[in-house]
């Protein structure tokens, strides 16, 4: 685009690396964002750009009577306001799944901090006035805030006029959707335990808090198109539910992915993409959209906060009978995600755990609550959280030592979890837990030196609470399943066109996805599979748009998986096609050509025995192989929705944690020594970003245990810390020394053998800081995030 | 909004004479937020930055004037022998960004029960030089706070420094958050003790609208340590009079359930604190006492 | 109003600022260097870190007219700023130098990708530890471990931690950010700059 600056460019990385697969190359994109000059959504600038600004409900659930804007109209500088009445097309709503939210709130706003106006100016702060003189008259309406308030007789409906296919199958319009499952008979097997433990957990509300707020730049075309530069999880997803509500066909909206501050579960939903088009279109001008952190808490979902209650039964030797649960998962005013939240928890709530006698559902509720959606580990953290919780109950109680009750009952390949789907790769669970138990212990009092107590090292760190004074350790474990790629019968599928070429007398592959790169380095793994399977140095990763088929989320585990897959799959067709025409051209000079197993490697064609065949330069010269191709992973199947039996998932992820905390215990204040990990990966593309992804995702683990969360007042149903001040996430000091064992066991039905690592770290990371905790204070807390007053009985 | 910019003292005195409602801003840590987030908009900035006596301090012979402006990171840094009390609050600061750009005069402007050096300040029993083009005035701390986020200065008044007695004898300072650094007090507690007076000072923050300090508690302690011939003797405080103590420092409080705590909780973590830093700085008169008599 | 001071060594000026914009929205949205990060806009997680007069600060805290005739060094200029310190024998201001990127070209920049770009000690060593992930925070993470390194060329875990606690990053568990600040001062290459301090 003329007159757009700091757009998204090519990554080129190349004359200096060979290296392929398995090998920790370096990011194609660290020297931009290590200077600076990575273009991220909230840098694009274009010269005549206006800013954008969402106006917003200050109430929960309310009838909107009038919107008066023409204060906000008149104002200098201003040069749109838009409300519901000024979309421009039929269709109003969006949504991931179900359509039910809508872009501008229509006669009722269901949750604080819908949006209900836009403003158009030539500077933020005309904008931010502009939308303050809007008047908005609400008469308030009663609230829905938990499952007692949604399914009773008399509930005001949160959405009324339900037509979404969840809506023939749940108990209550308030509920969005529920998945029991049912396997072999809970309440016989019951009887054969010899104890049984019972809880009710508690999970906290949590916020991605990824540090690059929502933001974008949408540029009007001349073709009455809108050009977009965007943030985002899923480019063709936030098309798809774009183009409608602007009345434009799809080719019409053409949308480049921008640098991404970090997404987490928190972009896969549309939050200004729409907003910024639409005064694009009005104004005829650019308009730019930067949240700040304040509005960032109310534009995007949030983890579902769940009321978990769980049932396990076990022999006197230590094998667990049964289960039965309900896991309760409140998904605010509109639907995002909860659907497919809820067929993760019922699925995985088991955990990585034989266990034949379940009967297991799951809900998500509609509520008057804050949206929530996906988040890294997606319905399956809040049940590790709890089945973790049982697994220490019932070991204590059988007097077992709970690492090893939990490897007695350790799932392993073969094993039928509760859907009824085999578990058919590695699943070394009882290994896991093996290896991180096994790793050396942090020394203790670390905080002591010859100078007296380092408090850096203690609990309350630079505040200073405590010399040593009621510090006592403990440690505690936790292991999880967490399911890889989308499941339930989805059509999960990526594309990569790749092209090969000779540039300045070299070969050249240029990979071009549509896979968001939110900081995880599937640009680098592309460029390490090019590399591997076409034998070229230079690969140059194209910026990621809508001119290429979809690559599918950013989200469920499954980028390298699956678009890594569709990477693999056109780099070995363009194989092909060179070796094709190297056959034409050199065929005849050597009889290898026909016979042999060919590679390219090293610019050049060689045989599976290393005989030199070609140099790829001279199979190419002036000829370019490009092509575009689809891949998919194996098919998986809905759950049924009576007994939830159905291959569902596609491949399952496992992490094991050992945490050491040492815990204040008359002030109540916790500080984690260390969480260590390990983790099966099946195979590691890259090494060092294998183990940055542990690291990260364990410390989000850890946030949630001790400090993150959204506080919703219930009266109000109002969000009462939407500020970094107030939902504080780790800082450096919060965060331990997280020793990383990568074990790396190959799925033979997975792409190099790998397995997706995003999510599991983020699993049993919470329980495992939860079940040190416990052994330190030996008080219950079936609440995360744990809170100073839960610790010395001061709520 | 107009942004006004004195290049001296007596330039901010005239232009905030002219203008009362001018809002202050120096390392802009409280203001800004306000401005950014849009809870504030000030029809004048005053910009205090240009002024650079504010940021200079003065080590006397028995008080310490520190500038209004004297970033945190230098109190840290130059004054923990003078301040310790003072010099512990600053560490506790939010981050070394911040701490690089506030100063005690911010916190007493804007006068949060928050603010992490209020009780420091009150512990020290400190004096804030507070100015007009009518003249300047001592405010004793113990006056300064008088209401939720507001102070005693006149709407024409600007703080130029505050006087701190140097130390005549440890101090401590505590702080709860709900995270190891960078985290809004839940609540605070500092304590000073003054061997040359026999008294001992404290204050409690973020546990009561205002800053306050627990009188009770001071006066029984400083009753105990005389009777008991402590001062002298440099005996340990019996667990009694250090329990006794943190009770009564829990009782000055009078706090409210928030997002960042509950009123339970500060009440509880406030006695923690005041038994655990009634302790540190009592270990160190001993040991001072100690070498002081093998000197 | 029109605010002038210096940026990576070079005068910038910038009409019609309203009074109430930070530095951060200046140097960003009026003078092309959207290299300081905008994430909390509340001075607490450090993404918008850069050095005023040598000190590093939140510039999303910093008002705008109160930067008047001072010095700033954002990241766009950090190479610049640790090249010259390395040659110079520490010249910690900023204002020793005379490069920097004109307002015209700021305007204009585009990202220049390529393995020619000349990295500070901390640049390059934030790549080879994998210390970058969505990169949103590591902008101020470079400045505020750049002065950490000046002023203390063999920093402790310890001494990492806490002049890197005002910095939030929400990828990396900052595991790999403290191997990136061993890694840049154990490669001594920060000696220069230790003695000047």
């Amino acid at each position: 685009m003329a007159g757009v600056t700091r757009t998204p460019t090519n990554l080129t990385q190349g004359g200096k690396t060979k290296a392929g697969i398995g090998e920790s190359t370096l990011r194609p994109d660290g020297t931009l964002k290590v200077t600076g000059e990575f273009a991220y959504s909230s840098d694009m600038w274009h010269e005549d750009m206006l800013w954008g600004q969402t106006l917003r409900s200050t109430v929960a659930h309310a009838e909107i009577k009038s919107i008066d804007i023409s204060e906000a109209v008149a104002m200098p500088g201003v040069y749109a306001v838009l409300t519901y009445d000024d979309l421009p097309s039929e269709v109003k709503n969006y949504g991931l799944e179900i359509q039910d939210t809508p872009v501008l709130a229509h006669k009722k706003v269901r949750h604080h901090g819908e949006p209900v106006a836009l403003v158009a100016a030539d500077h933020p702060e005309t904008a931010r006035r502009a939308a303050a003189k809007i008047k908005i008259d609400y008469v308030e309406l009663p609230l829905i805030t938990d499952e007692a308030s949604a399914v009773a007789p008399d509930a005001v409906l949160v959405h009324e006029n339900r037509d979404d296919h969840h809506i023939g199958h749940v108990p209550h319009p308030n509920i969005v959707h529920r998945q029991p499952i049912i396997r072999g008979d809970a309440d016989a097997a019951a009887r054969r335990a010899d104890v049984i433990v019972k809880g009710e957990y508690t999970f906290g509300m949590q916020d991605q808090a990824f540090l690059g707020p929502e933001s974008g730049l949408a540029v009007p075309a001349e073709d009455g198109g809108v050009d977009l530069y965007v943030a985002t999880q899923w480019l063709h997803s936030d098309l798809k539910q774009i183009a409608p509500v602007l009345g434009l066909p799809e080719e019409k909206v053409r949308m480049t992915l921008s640098g991404v501050g970090g997404a987490f579960g928190g972009r896969e939903d549309i939050s200004m993409q729409i907003h910024a088009c639409l005064l694009a279109l009005r104004t005829g001008k650019p308009v730019k959209i930067v949240y700040n952190r304040f509005e960032s808490f109310f534009g995007h979902v949030h983890r579902h906060p769940a009321k978990l209650y769980y049932e396990h039964g076990a022999t006197k030797d230590g094998k667990l009978t049964h289960m039965k649960c309900k896991i309760v998962l409140d998904g605010g005013a509109y639907a995002s995600a909860s659907p497919a939240v809820v067929g993760n928890a019922s699925s995985l709530s088991v955990g990585p755990y034989v266990i034949d006698d379940v009967d297991i559902e799951a809900i998500a509720l509609y509520t008057n609550n804050p949206p929530c959606g996906a988040m890294r580990g997606f319905g399956a953290v809040q049940a590790c959280f709890a089945y973790e919780a049982q697994m220490d109950k019932l070991a204590d109680k059988l007097g077992l030592d709970r690492v090893e009750f939990r490897q007695l009952n350790a799932m392993e390949q073969g094993t039928i979890m509760p859907t009824g789907q085999p578990v058919d790769s590695p699943a070394p669970v009882a290994e896991l837990l093996r290896r991180v138990k096994a790793m050396p212990l942090p020394p203790e009092r670390q905080w002591e030196s010859s100078e007296g107590a380092d408090v850096r090292q203690l609990p309350g760190g630079l505040s200073n609470t405590t010399h040593g004074e009621g510090v006592v350790r403990g440690i505690g474990y936790a292991v999880g399943i967490k399911n890889v790629g989308f499941s339930e019968g989805f059509d999960d599928y990526s594309t990569a066109k790749v092209r090969m070429e000779v540039i300045n007398g070299e070969p050249v592959a240029t990979v071009h996805t549509a896979m968001a790169e939110v900081g995880q380095g599937g640009v680098t793994v592309h460029a390490q599979i090019a590399r591997t399977e076409l034998g070229v140095q230079q690969v140059t990763i194209h910026p990621a748009d809508t001119q290429v088929g979809s690559a599918g989320s950013t989200s469920a585990s499954r980028q390298t998986y699956v678009t890594g897959g569709a990477v693999k799959n056109s780099c070995e067709a363009v194989r092909e096609k060179v070796l094709e025409i190297g056959r034409r051209k050199f065929g005849s000079y050597h009889p290898a050509w026909a016979t042999a197993e060919l590679l390219l490697e090293d610019g050049k064609v060689i045989t599976d025995g290393g005989e030199v065949l070609a140099n790829i330069v001279d199979v190419l010269e002036d000829e370019a192989v490009e092509l575009e191709l689809e891949w998919r992973h194996r098919p998986t199947e809905a759950f049924d929705l009576h007994t939830g039996q159905g291959n569902g998932h596609v491949q399952y992820s496992f992490a094991a944690h050992r945490a050491v905390v040492e815990v204040d215990t008359e002030l109540g204040l916790v500080k984690v020594i260390e969480l260590a990990v390990a983790q099966d990966v099946g195979k590691a593309l890259n090494p060092l970003s294998v183990v940055g992804q542990i690291q990260g995702g364990t410390t989000q683990g850890l946030g949630v245990a001790v400090m993150e969360e959204i506080i919703v007042d219930p009266k109000t149903a109002k969000v009462r810390n939407p500020s970094f001040t107030d939902y504080l996430i780790p800082t450096i000091l919060d965060t331990p020394t997280i020793p990383v064992d990568v074990l790396e066991l190959a799925d033979e039905h997975a792409p190099y053998g790998l397995r997706g690592i995003g999510e599991a770290p983020t699993l049993s990371s919470t329980p495992a800081v939860l079940a040190a905790i416990r052994n330190a204070t030996g008080l219950e807390l079936n609440k995360t995030p744990v809170r100073p007053e839960h610790l010395t009985g001061t709520q | 909004m107009d942004f006004l910019r004195p290049a001296s003292w007596e330039e901010a005195l005239a232009a905030k004479a002219e203008h009362p409602t001018a809002v202050p801003i120096a390392g802009g840590t409280d203001v800004m937020v306000e401005i950014n987030f849009d809870h504030r908009r000030p029809e004048y900035l005053l910009d205090l930055n240009r002024i650079g006596e504010l940021s200079e301090w003065e080590v006397g012979e028995k008080t310490v004037r520190l500038g209004a402006s004297v970033p945190y990171t230098k109190i840290m840094e130059n004054l923990r022998t003078e301040l310790p009390g003072l010099a512990l609050a600053s560490h506790t600061v939010a981050s070394p960004q911040i701490r690089n750009r506030g100063g005690v005069g911010g916190n007493l402007g804007t006068a949060s029960p928050a603010g992490d050096a209020h009780p420091a300040l009150l512990a020290s029993g400190c004096e804030v030089e507070a100015e007009s083009v009518r003249g300047r005035r001592m405010i004793p701390i113990d006056e300064f706070y008088v209401g939720v986020k507001r102070n005693a200065l006149a709407p024409d008044e600007l703080i130029r420094s505050v006087h701190l007695p140097k130390a005549d004898g440890p101090q401590q300072f505590s702080k709860v958050g709900t995270r190891n650094a960078m985290v809004i007090a839940v609540c605070a507690f500092g304590i000073a003790l003054h061997p040359e007076t026999r008294t001992v000072r404290t204050g409690i923050g973020s546990a009561a609208p205002t800053p306050v300090r627990a009188r009770e508690a001071e006066d029984f302690l400083a009753a105990a340590l005389e009777e008991g011939g402590f001062w002298e003797s440099g005996n340990p405080i019996p667990p009694s009079v250090a329990k006794q103590f943190a009770q009564l420092a829990s009782g000055a409080c009078n706090p409210i359930d928030d997002v960042r705590g509950s009123a339970k909780y500060r009440r509880h973590a406030v006695g923690i604190m005041a038994r655990r830093t009634l302790g540190w700085t009592w270990e160190s008169y001993r040991g001072n006492e100690r070498s002081a008599q093998c000197a | 109003m029109r605010v002038t001071f210096t940026v990576n060594g070079r005068q910038q000026e910038a009409d019609d600022v309203w009074e109430g914009e930070s530095l951060l929205y200046v140097l960003r949205e009026r003078m092309g260097l959207p290299g300081s990060k905008n994430a909390c806009e509340q001075g607490e997680c450090g993404s918008c870190t850069v050095r005023l007069d040598g000190v590093p600060v939140c510039s999303c805290l910093v008002a705008a007219g109160q930067v008047e005739g001072r010095d700033v060094v954002t990241v766009e200029g950090l190479a610049d700023y640790a090249k010259q310190r390395a040659e110079h024998g520490g010249c910690a201001s900023g204002a020793c130098g005379s490069s920097g990127t004109s307002i015209d070209a700021a305007k204009q920049w585009q990202a220049k990708p390529g393995e020619s770009t000349e990295l500070s000690p901390i640049q390059q060593a934030f790549i080879d530890a994998g210390a970058v992930q969505c990169g949103f925070c590591t902008p101020g993470l470079l400045v505020a471990a750049d002065e950490l390194l000046e002023r203390n060329d063999s920093p402790s875990d310890a001494d990492i931690r806490e002049a890197l606690s005002g910095n939030l990053c929400r990828c990396t568990g900052y595991e790999k950010i403290l191997d990136a600040v061993r890694l840049a001062a154990a490669r001594g290459e920060n000696q220069t700059a230790g003695q000047g301090a």
